[in-house]
């Protein structure tokens, strides 16, 4: 629908290296855990606040998880912060951690906050599973009234008619699917933190049991329980902390058509990201070739390859071809998720994704380094196609 | 927390969509439609994209219409299906340029594919609720 309506200039280019990753911690990935949602978050940000050098009183702006159990008063009254001075959170579903840098990067460069934090956690496996837990989102309202009645419930069935549809205009496969899978599993074992472990071919792939066509069980992400964390600070400050600092290069979130339907998008295989992705790339002055090392939001397989596309890596409808032959293997054409992803790692909504791009450019990556990673980005996707995405640069 | 899982199947009407779920109780699929410039819009909501008027009206569709995607869904994610697996879910073109997600019924899933012609059909589905669902043009409603 044309509206008449004028893009307005690209107003956020002073974002650019105004702020930092300057911390980021983990938990142990599990199926099963006896620690509360809260408990795993707070353990994930105790240890990037320490990553960091700092002590959790420091920290003076939080954003918590859209969508998840604690909210910033949780982080007031644990780490007795004394004046907490920034709090938003960033509804997006999975592209919240991403999009979260963006608003963390506002709130630092305004001088509203110093020191960032973005934490998330969850028991995904053992607490409700997703279909359970996106049926109360606000944002699921609309699907809610006119979709779940029909019996399209859980994400992996109101997102695969998007790959169906990917599949008969362009001829995709579900091996290229697979190629996904089997890539991330690689990555997965290579990482002393995941909860798949045991190596899967394309053959595996294809016997493994039908979820929602074409959407087979190893084209999912794995229910996991578990937290991960960052801290975003100024620039200034992260010169002289304790770590490396990892620049934000440019950052964007992006609503794809028809938000919160995906039934009426006019496009059903261009997600939000296909908006996002162009503005932080001019923010961040590089460009596609520059990218050493990516982080791409892997709810499925087929979202991998259809960001890859609607960043640009290559023409819509060619992402299939594109994952084939190892491309986002460590030494592929864009070595991808090289902690093994929400497919093999973890599903952390994408912030182990931060974590782990994070971790790369540091040169911390160990047995999965991307050799002389300088530069690399990490993407999210929530929701109905939400999309966000930020670059990085060592 | 959450309310009990039945209570997420049946749809719950808003003033805004209210109008929709009344006709489809009379076995009509109304269709929201701008009173001033007359776009069709779907799902409902209380200003027309096109002009930003709120003034609404309903107009009843032809309920024809063709595949634009789908799925089989071999897992239920919700007790209420389990015995209906697998389920076709069909994205629906309908003539009037809006779409729908519905139950396609009476076909076999390696005979759906883009453009297969649909048409609407109305399962009562108790609560004084009626849901769309969509079967292959000229298949005759009734029986199972
Ligand atoms: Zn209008």
């Amino acid at each position: 629908m044309a509206l008449g309506y004028h893009r307005p200039p690209d107003i956020m280019a002073t974002l650019k290296e105004t702020c930092c990753v300057t911390g980021v911690g983990e938990t142990a990935y599990t199926r099963g855990s006896d620690k509360s949602p809260v408990a795993l978050q707070m353990e994930a940000s105790l240890a990037a606040i320490a990553d960091a050098g700092l002590s959790p009183r420091d920290i003076d702006g939080v954003i918590p998880f859209s969508t998840g159990t604690a909210v910033a008063e949780d982080f007031i009254t644990n780490f007795g912060i004394e004046d907490l001075r920034y709090s938003v959170t960033a509804p997006m579903g999975g592209a919240s951690c991403v999009a979260a840098i963006q608003s963390a990067a506002a709130a630092v460069a305004a001088g509203i906050a110093t020191h960032v934090l973005l934490p998330m956690g969850r028991r995904g496996y053992s607490g409700p599973r997703a279909a359970a837990r996106v049926a109360a989102f606000p944002q699921f309202r609309i699907v809610g009234e006119f979709e779940m009645p029909a019996g399209a419930v859980a994400p992996v069935q109101l997102y695969a008619p998007m790959a169906r549809r990917h599949m008969a205009l362009y001829g995709t496969t579900s091996r290229q699917f697979a190629e996904v899978a089997v890539t991330t599993r690689e990555h997965a074992i290579l990482n002393g933190n995941a909860v798949m472990t045991k190596p899967i071919t394309v053959e595996d792939h294809q016997r493994s049991r039908m979820i929602s066509d074409p959407f087979r069980l190893f084209d999912c992400s794995v229910e996991s329980d578990g937290g991960a964390a960052v801290v975003i600070s100024g620039a200034e400050r992260a010169r002289d902390m304790r770590r490396r600092p990892v620049y934000v290069m440019g950052v964007a979130e992006g609503h794809p058509d028809s938000p919160s339907a995906i039934t009426q998008r006019p496009d059903l295989t261009v997600l939000g990201l296909a908006k996002a992705a162009p503005r932080a790339f001019r923010m961040a002055g590089v460009g596609l070739d520059d990218i050493d090392v990516a982080q791409i939001y892997d709810c499925f397989t087929y979202t991998v390859l259809c960001q890859i596309e609607d960043m640009g890596f290559c023409a819509k409808g060619e992402g299939g071809a594109f994952v084939e032959d190892g491309a986002l293997g460590l030494g592929g054409r864009l070595p991808t998720n090289t902690h093994g992803g929400l497919l093999s790692q973890s599903h952390m909504a994408g912030m182990n994704h931060v974590v782990e791009l994070a971790r790369q450019l540091r040169g911390d990556g160990d047995d999965a380094q991307v050799p002389d990673a300088e530069i690399g980005l990490v993407t999210g996707y929530g929701d109905m196609g939400d999309g966000s995405i930020a670059i990085m640069r060592r | 927390m959450s309310p009990p899982a039945d209570d997420r199947l049946l749809p719950r009407p808003t003033e805004d969509s209210r109008p929709f779920w009344d006709a489809l109780r009379s076995h009509r699929l109304d269709l929201q439609t701008c009173a001033d410039c007359g776009a069709v819009r779907h799902y409902p909501r209380p200003v027309c994209p096109a002009c930003h008027s709120m003034a609404v009206a309903w107009t009843t569709a032809s309920g024809r219409g063709a595949v634009h995607s789908w799925t089989v869904s071999h897992q239920a994610f919700h007790p209420a299906f389990e015995d209906r697996l697998p389920i076709v879910l069909a994205t629906v073109d309908l003539e009037e340029g809006v779409r729908m997600n519905c139950r396609l019924d009476g076909v076999a899933p390696e005979e759906i594919d883009i453009g297969l012609p649909v048409e609407v059909a109305f399962e009562d589905v108790g609560e004084g609720m009626t849901l769309p669902c969509f079967r292959p043009r000229g298949v005759r409603r009734g029986g199972s």
